[in-house]
């Protein structure tokens, strides 16, 4: 493989976009992602989906020009590349096809995007409860669509595949909503801010308004959900709603309550992390470049703080441009004269964010669950046992990990770090913030003692 | 009014602190256990879970059959703490093998086990196997094995729930066990007793203090007069996903939790308070258990860390009690979950001065400042 | 008792792959994940805990590691992060994995 200038992981908006730039400004750039096509998650599949699937929508089609800035002979892209480690120096430890390979570059930009805030709930890991990006997934990539389905939760992405769902002619059954009259009401005085995202708020009422046409039922104020199952197969998902207690039976639960920054490579790599309390998450410390305090490591869109698909596109921009500055392409002012039209976009983009925010909160409930909740999916431990541990004195992320095993399995605390957290704080929100997000170490993902082994002899063979 | 002040508090909460306590706890003292933050160094939650005695104090008598009394002492004090905290800590002391790839140093670890023994009175309880003896006996060993040494009285807890075990049998011994409380200094009173400020600025006090704080003791130690010099020493470990079956072995380096777990380690390094986990350690472990056991290879390791060994000069366990201040004790050690069955036991008779004392002279740290005036 | 995919899928245009999932062969376009191949075809668990709790594919973007499956003797591979290919020969979990493949089933 030749000598490359600068590593990029993920090929979501921000990782495409910092690509074609950094290759344009004649960089060599090796582009690295889990999935098996550019795009991410936000416009995954986008460059197979350019003549079908017109449901998804324009702005989902409007990625696949990212896509194509790809092709670049500065850009080298490895897809089913799945990043374990990441050292100073910067080096990137990464596996394909069961062959683990470690490349060096002066830079390497971190654009590895979001995960859907876990929703917990008594039921939520039952076969027929999935996420609402998960089914979003099921729809870009096969074509598939929940058949007989509520969603349920808050967000805008809950609109975006309701609406989605209808255009594509299987509307959902019923529209779950846990966000409060109150809430929007303590969101309004952002809402002058958010009019320089004008377009961005009047997609967001067009959705809204085409669910209200389609005649969806919508529950609003929802609280307290709870799944169970039957031999058929079928959800029963109850709830209350505006103080009626209310069950809905359907064949898919596809919950959503945001996303948060996934931030496992980056605490890994040992980048400081600041607690955003707007978005109840933590996310890296970075400049307006994307510049983090270890040096050559850069992050940019979800994963350095949720802003959506064209703040992330404006902010891999960004940070390619100051990367072309760090290795002598541009000069200082030059950049910011390129970057003026990414700042902008950035700037009306995350506009709308204090909006949001305030408007679609993660319930209570759902960051400190009752007793009986599973929290941790891989070794199945409840609140309830959490609880009990704090009672024998446990006070942080690691002392609670190491009495319950919680966030030891597979996902390494991707499904449960925000809970606990929650569970710690007692579900006050400006708590959560105090306790440390717990040690990500590597390997970030899990990968063969074989595949591992291998890497001494090929030391031994440079030797 | 009944006095509610501690007699003893011990300084530090993981596996050394909390035996401690508990085993003056059981000789019927009141004991406050002051733990550290959530992100201290912690050795306690990123050991091994061995309860071994191969090789150890092959070269000092003393460590070699404190060692072997500790071995001996654990099926009851695990059924102890069973009882007392309700967690069986999955004590399995049915032998464990050290694997040899390098015939040089097989031969090297047989002479420094029959020294060992011959400390221990030439009772037979380990022997030296070759690579084909062993591949016999354990279906699926490595062709690179080259041989093993096989202790029958070597074992291993799990060690994550043994600290639990430990924090609860604590609690229900009477104990008390406070944890975010670190201890910023200790001062002590004319006239006996010890005054403790908290770095949250609350002060507490007791008749005795114990110094069981491992890395975080090495500034309260010195103030308090103790000449042990305490460093670390990095031990790297990863963990496999869990498995339905049985390793059909234990090592020192590569044993399974009873929970399923595959846990390789074994590595030392000085890398003074960083607790990385490095590449070319964590390639050089996984590459060491499929050369032992191939069917590893397709295992996959789901998290790798460092943790520091609390390591004193020699490396053996230092027990001092404070000339220049009577009443304040230090105990710390590498292998706190080895110990922890006389720790939680004959050590309280030692701190307490009864007729039942163990000798532990030799674990005094005046070694140190002897072999420092020599 | 079977239980019907929770999903409806227009037929596309588009090439096809046939594998075999716990001994029945299924038909499922190229290109598309392992896990959304499976969740065409049924809507029943694809692993069991340790435990026995039932689970299958959740986040579809290889965070929760739920869709675990045995792929071609393989156990724990994570069926949303593997393309379908033909000829694949995939079973579903049941509690843990065992040291050489297989699992307790």
């Amino acid at each position: 493989m030749p000598e490359f200038d600068l590593i990029i992981i993920g090929a979501g908006p921000a990782g495409m976009s910092a690509a074609a730039t950094a290759a344009h400004g004649g960089l060599q750039v090796l582009l690295l992602d889990e999935q098996a096509q550019p795009g991410g998650q936000i416009y995954r599949n986008v460059g197979q989906n350019r003549t079908s699937r017109g449901w998804l929508g324009t702005e989902y089609a409007s990625g696949a020009r990212l896509v194509d800035a790809l092709y670049h002979p500065g850009v080298t892209m490895q897809f089913g590349a799945t990043v374990w480690r990441l050292d100073a120096g910067p080096r990137v430890v990464w596996s394909q096809n069961g062959a683990s390979h470690i490349t060096a570059a002066p830079h390497v930009l971190l654009a590895g995007g979001a995960q859907e805030r876990p929703v917990p709930f008594p039921g939520w890991t039952l076969p027929g409860v999935m996420t609402a990006g998960a089914a979003q997934i099921l729809m870009k990539t096969a074509g598939m669509l929940p058949r007989d389905a509520v969603l349920a939760g808050s967000g805008p992405l809950l609109y975006l595949v309701a609406a989605q769902m209808i255009d594509a002619g299987c509307p959902p059954k019923a529209l779950v909503e846990t966000q409060s009259a109150w809430a929007m009401l303590r969101a309004l005085p952002y809402l002058p801010k958010a009019i320089f995202a004008a377009g961005t708020l009047l997609k967001g009422l067009s959705l809204i308004s085409r669910i209200r046409k389609a005649g969806v039922r919508r529950y609003k104020a929802a609280s307290a959900f709870r799944a169970a199952t039957d031999t058929s197969g079928a959800i029963h998902f109850s709830f209350r709603s505006r103080g009626k207690q209310e069950t809905l039976t359907c064949a898919l639960l596809l919950t959503h309550q945001g996303v948060i920054p996934s931030s496992h490579m980056s605490r890994a790599a040992g980048i400081t992390h600041e607690w955003n309390a707007a978005q109840v998450a933590f996310q890296p410390v970075h400049d307006i470049w994307g510049a983090t305090d270890c040096r050559g490591l850069h992050v940019a869109g979800d994963g350095a703080g949720i802003g959506g698909a064209q703040a992330a596109a404006a902010a891999g921009e960004l940070a390619a441009l100051d990367i072309l500055r760090a290795t002598g392409r541009l000069s200082a002012d030059a950049r910011n004269q390129r970057a003026t039209t990414a700042r902008a976009v950035l700037f009306r983009a995350r506009a709308i964010r204090p909006f949001l925010d305030t408007a679609y909160p993660p319930p209570a409930e759902i960051l400190s669950p009752t007793d009986e909740t599973i929290i941790c999916r891989c070794e199945e431990v409840t609140a309830g046992a959490l609880r009990q541990s704090m009672t024998e004195g446990a006070q942080g992320h690691r002392q609670i990990k190491t009495s319950l095993r919680v966030g030891m399995g597979a996902c390494q605390g991707r499904m449960c770090d925000a809970t606990v957290r929650g569970i710690l704080s007692a579900g006050k929100a400006s708590r959560v913030g105090l306790i440390a997000p717990p040690r990500a170490r590597s390997p970030i993902k899990p990968i063969k003692l074989g595949e591992l082994a291998a890497l001494t002899i090929d030391q031994e063979e440079k030797a | 009014m009944e006095r509610t002040d501690p007699e003893i508090i011990i300084v530090g909460g993981g596996v050394v602190g909390l035996s401690v306590a508990l085993g003056l706890l059981l000789a019927g003292r009141r004991v406050h256990v002051l733990d550290g933050a959530d992100s201290d160094a912690r050795a306690s939650q990123g050991n091994f879970g061995l309860v071994w005695g191969q090789g150890k104090g092959w070269n000092f008598a003393p460590y070699a059959r404190w060692t072997s009394d500790a071995l001996a002492a654990w099926p009851d004090f695990a059924r102890k703490l069973a009882d007392l905290s309700g967690i069986d800590v999955a004590l399995d002391q049915s032998g464990g093998f050290e694997f040899f790839t390098d015939a040089a140093e097989m031969d090297e670890f047989a002479g420094m086990l029959a020294q060992q023994q011959r400390h221990l009175g030439n009772q037979a309880c380990y022997e030296m196997l070759s690579g084909d003896d062993l591949r016999a006996q354990i279906p699926g060993l490595g062709p690179n094995v080259v041989g093993a040494s096989f202790s029958r009285l070597d074992g291993h807890v799990n060690p994550l729930r043994f600290l639990r075990a430990l924090r609860r049998a604590v609690t229900a011994a009477g104990g008390r066990v406070t944890m975010g409380a670190q201890v910023a200094r200790i001062t002590p009173v004319a006239g006996g007793g010890f005054d403790l400020s908290m770095a949250s600025g609350k002060l507490t006090g007791a008749d005795k203090v114990i110094l069981c704080a491992g890395l975080g003791a090495a500034t309260l130690a010195s103030d308090l007069g103790f000449a042990t010099r305490i460093r670390p020493q990095r031990g790297e470990l990863l963990i496999t996903e869990k498995l339905s079956d049985r390793l059909p072995f234990l090592s020192s380096t590569i044993r399974q939790v009873d929970e399923g777990g595959v846990q390789i380690g074994g590595t030392k390094a000085d890398a003074g308070l960083d607790d990385s986990e490095t590449l070319e350690v964590m390639a050089g472990l996984a590459h060491h258990a499929v050369t032992v056991f191939p069917a590893l290879a397709d295992v996959r390791v789901i998290r790798a860390w460092g943790a520091l060994r609390v390591m004193s000069p020699d490396g053996y366990p230092v027990y001092a009690r404070s000339a220049r201040h009577p009443g304040a004790y230090l105990v710390t050690c590498h292998s706190g979950v080895t110990l922890a069955s006389l720790h939680a036991s004959s050590l309280a008779d030692w701190i307490e001065d009864t007729s039942a004392a163990p000798d532990l002279e030799a674990f005094d740290e005046n070694r140190f400042t002897l072999s420092d005036a020599a | 008792m079977k239980i019907a995919s929770r999903f409806l899928t227009p037929p596309e245009a588009g090439t096809t792959v046939q594998f075999r999932y716990d001994g029945e062969t299924v038909t499922a376009p190229a290109g598309i994940s392992l896990a959304a191949a499976i969740l065409t075809h049924s809507g029943a668990f694809t692993r069991q805990t340790a435990t026995g709790s039932a689970r299958t594919a959740f986040c579809m973007m290889g965070v929760c590691f739920d869709c675990l499956v045995e792929v071609d003797g393989i156990p724990n591979t994570q069926a949303c992060m593997t393309p379908v290919r033909s000829g694949m020969v995939v079973n579903h979990q049941m509690g843990l994995r065992g040291l050489k493949g297989g699992n307790d089933a």
